[in-house]
């Protein structure tokens, strides 16, 4: 009894059917294209969506970088890229996002801007925002084809009724290219407008709901919002309304992980570890220079 | 400071994978490895279950993926379903006809008797669940006598090659529908995504692979009092079916081996037809590799309530297709459950900042009252 196995784990034939899909996710911005999803040899629900997209993309030439929760080195980050190095052999991997032309994510776009040679692949657990309205999906997508998200806007008007604010915290949904309105998977708000008009290519994979969609390059992306209650990301003002900076690089400009200190005082640091290290860096040239 | 975010974590996985291990070998000296062979003869139920649930027939690897797991059903079924997307679709088989099944067992709760006979086989439903103490300290050689000392005192046995089916009997009689050609190519789920409404060749698939335990315990649901489907094994048969496909060369139908399998097929009360035909009773039909009774029964009273939920509409879970098929499959439900132990920092992080902001207003909004009232 023997196994081997082909570059990128799954046959041929499925590693081209997930690009034919993501063809036509590019071709319809923001549809969810139906796929079949192979099993991977880790959990659903730990990102096999966006592992297949990469293992249908990723070819020798590819430089790629995958993050978890903003970090490179976090368990699931880790075994996914070491996965990819066993079964994808010659591709390189690297932390550093400028170095990346396929970057894997969940949870988190990086804070620094995209470049048109990169693409984005990110990991969704729930890929139909309408699934908080409507639980058949045979009707969703009839909702889906008429743009008819007056039951998504009820909801965030009654949000506002009961509690003065709109409540979806992350995976907020956002509509794409003016027609279908997307789950663009668990980013937290701060990471939604990185979606609109981004010069690289985002791509979305849902393994266990077997679907993939898109974000075009140059495209717009647009958050569920009402005229009089503008779209907002997360704060990170402390109580004399004074942007907290990240305690260990000094950034005021990122999104920021909560730590809870020994002695029950809080902590904040930067969630994308690429970001806060090469800000560290920066500051420590400037201050030697 | 150190950087107090997730780190190490290729770290904490090689210590995760030596800890597994040493506790697969925790007997220490005293311990001997489980052969692959052992597994798959003496947990044979087991391995059954992860043909089925894996989607594939490879009763060695399946005996190699409980051994790896543990003895974790989900996780050996899907470590066999992982292995599974590594290989490619060389071709369709045919619709295989299960009266050519080698039967180790068979048996009808409609008729006492059916033509070719009831056959009790292998089976604990009449045994008493009693702790069988002697097993625990077995002797090798006491245990290499049992098969020896049975097949010596089984006669030849004077068996037909094949059985008929009793549904037959009944369609012949006229109380089962006369089974209705389906030409359409059957759905394959392994390259086509299920977008509802799906057929029911997709439904049967879906099941044919599912979890056990989710199948019994929707199939239940229905048999409690969410559900009428009410009932009657017409046949359950478990054996060998020879798999026939088409020679590369020559085209013509050829043996290629043998799959375990059990099929079960129930008959229900029949309903009133708005058609204003003939009543006659309804089928639900089950069938999965392996010896896997309880699933292949649960499999057709879901068929038997997903039929009626497709003409008729849903009045229960059981019964609506989305509902059945979309949370019956093992990998899938697992690995969802399992995926909330992973870190969810930032979307908590999230979380906090909108309960924060909603809490303030709340506050806010309190106080201004508190002052107007002042």
């Amino acid at each position: 009894m023997s196994v081997t196995y082909n570059f990128g784990f799954m046959d041929e034939h499925a590693k081209k059917e997930v690009r034919r899909s993501i063809l036509k996710a590019i071709s319809i911005p923001g549809y969810q294209v139906p796929y079949s999803s192979r099993e991977m040899p880790m959990g659903r629900g730990f990102g096999t969506g966006g592992l297949q997209i990469t293992l249908s993309l990723i070819g020798a030439d590819e430089t790629l970088k995958v993050i978890d929760q903003g970090s490179d080195d976090s368990v699931n980050a880790v075994n996914l890229r070491q996965f990819v190095e066993l079964t994808c052999p010659g591709v390189n991997t690297t932390t550093h996002l400028n170095e990346a032309t396929l970057i894997q994510s969940r949870h988190r776009i990086p804070e620094v801007p995209l470049t048109p040679n990169q693409t984005l692949v990110l990991q969704v657990p729930y890929p139909d925002p309408l699934v908080v309205v409507e639980p058949s999906e045979d009707k969703r997508k009839v909702m889906h084809g008429e743009a008819d998200y007056a039951r998504l806007l009820v909801k965030l008007y009654e949000d506002i009724v009961k509690f003065d604010e709109i409540t979806i915290s992350h995976r907020y949904p956002t509509r794409i290219n003016g027609h279908y309105v997307i789950d663009p998977s668990p980013i937290p708000r701060w990471d939604v407008p990185k979606l609109h008009n981004s010069p690289a290519l985002i791509l979305f994979g849902a393994g266990r709901e077997k679907k993939i969609y898109a974000v075009p390059p140059h495209t717009k992306a647009e958050p569920l919002a009402f005229d009089d209650v503008p779209f907002r990301v997360e704060s990170f003002n402390d109580a004399q309304g004074n942007r907290r900076p990240c305690e260990r690089c000094g950034a005021t400009d990122s999104f920021l992980d909560e730590y809870i200190n020994e002695d029950g005082s809080k902590r904040y640091q930067c969630s994308d570890s690429d970001y806060c290290d090469t800000v560290l860096a920066e500051t420590k040239e400037a201050a030697n220079a | 400071m150190g950087y107090v975010a997730i780190k190490g974590g290729g770290q904490a996985i090689r210590g995760a994978e030596d800890v597994l291990e040493a506790l697969r070998a925790s007997e220490g000296m005293e311990g001997a490895p489980l052969s692959i062979d052992a597994i798959e003869n003496q947990l044979r139920l087991l391995t059954s279950r992860i043909v089925s649930e894996g989607g594939l027939y490879h009763p060695k690897l399946a005996a190699l993926a409980i051994k790896q797991s543990q003895g974790d059903t989900l996780e050996a079924a899907f470590a066999l379903r992982a292995y599974r997307s590594t290989m490619p679709r060389l071709m369709e088989t045919q619709a295989q006809d299960t009266s050519k099944m080698r039967l180790i067992r068979r048996i009808s709760s409609a008729f006492k008797d059916i033509p070719g006979g009831q056959m009790l086989g292998p089976t604990y439903d009449y045994a008493l669940r009693l702790m069988r103490l002697d097993l625990t300290d077995e002797s090798p050689e006491k245990f290499r006598d049992i098969a020896r000392q049975f097949l010596e005192q089984t006669p030849e046995p004077n068996l037909p090659d094949t059985f008929p089916k009793v549904v037959e009997a009944l369609r012949e009689e006229g109380l089962l529908p006369q089974a209705e050609a389906n030409e359409a190519l059957p759905f394959d789920i392994t390259r086509e995504p299920l977008i509802f409404p799906v057929p029911r060749s997709a439904a049967l698939a879906t099941m044919a692979r599912a979890e056990t335990g989710s199948l019994l315990a929707l199939a239940y649901s229905n048999m409690r009092g969410y559900g009428d489907v009410h009932p009657t094994i017409a046949e359950l048969r478990v054996g060998y079916l020879p798999v026939m496909l088409p020679h590369p060369i020559t085209g013509e139908l050829t043996e290629a081996g043998e799959v375990l399998m059990t099929e079960c097929e129930v008959v229900a009360m029949y309903e009133d037809d708005s058609n204003h035909g003939k009543p006659t009773f309804t089928l639900g039909y089950g069938a999965c590799f392996g010896h896997n009774e309880v699933k292949a029964i649960s499999m057709a009273i879901l068929d038997r309530a997903l039929q009626k939920g497709m003409k008729e509409g849903a009045s229960n879970p059981s019964e609506d297709p989305e509902f059945v098929l979309l949370h019956v499959d093992g990998v899938d439900s697992m690995g969802f459950a399992s995926h909330y132990k992973m870190p969810h920092y930032v979307t908590f992080q999230s979380d906090m900042d909108r309960l924060r902001t909603t809490q303030q207003k709340h506050e806010d909004s309190k106080n201004t009252k508190m002052g107007d009232a002042q």
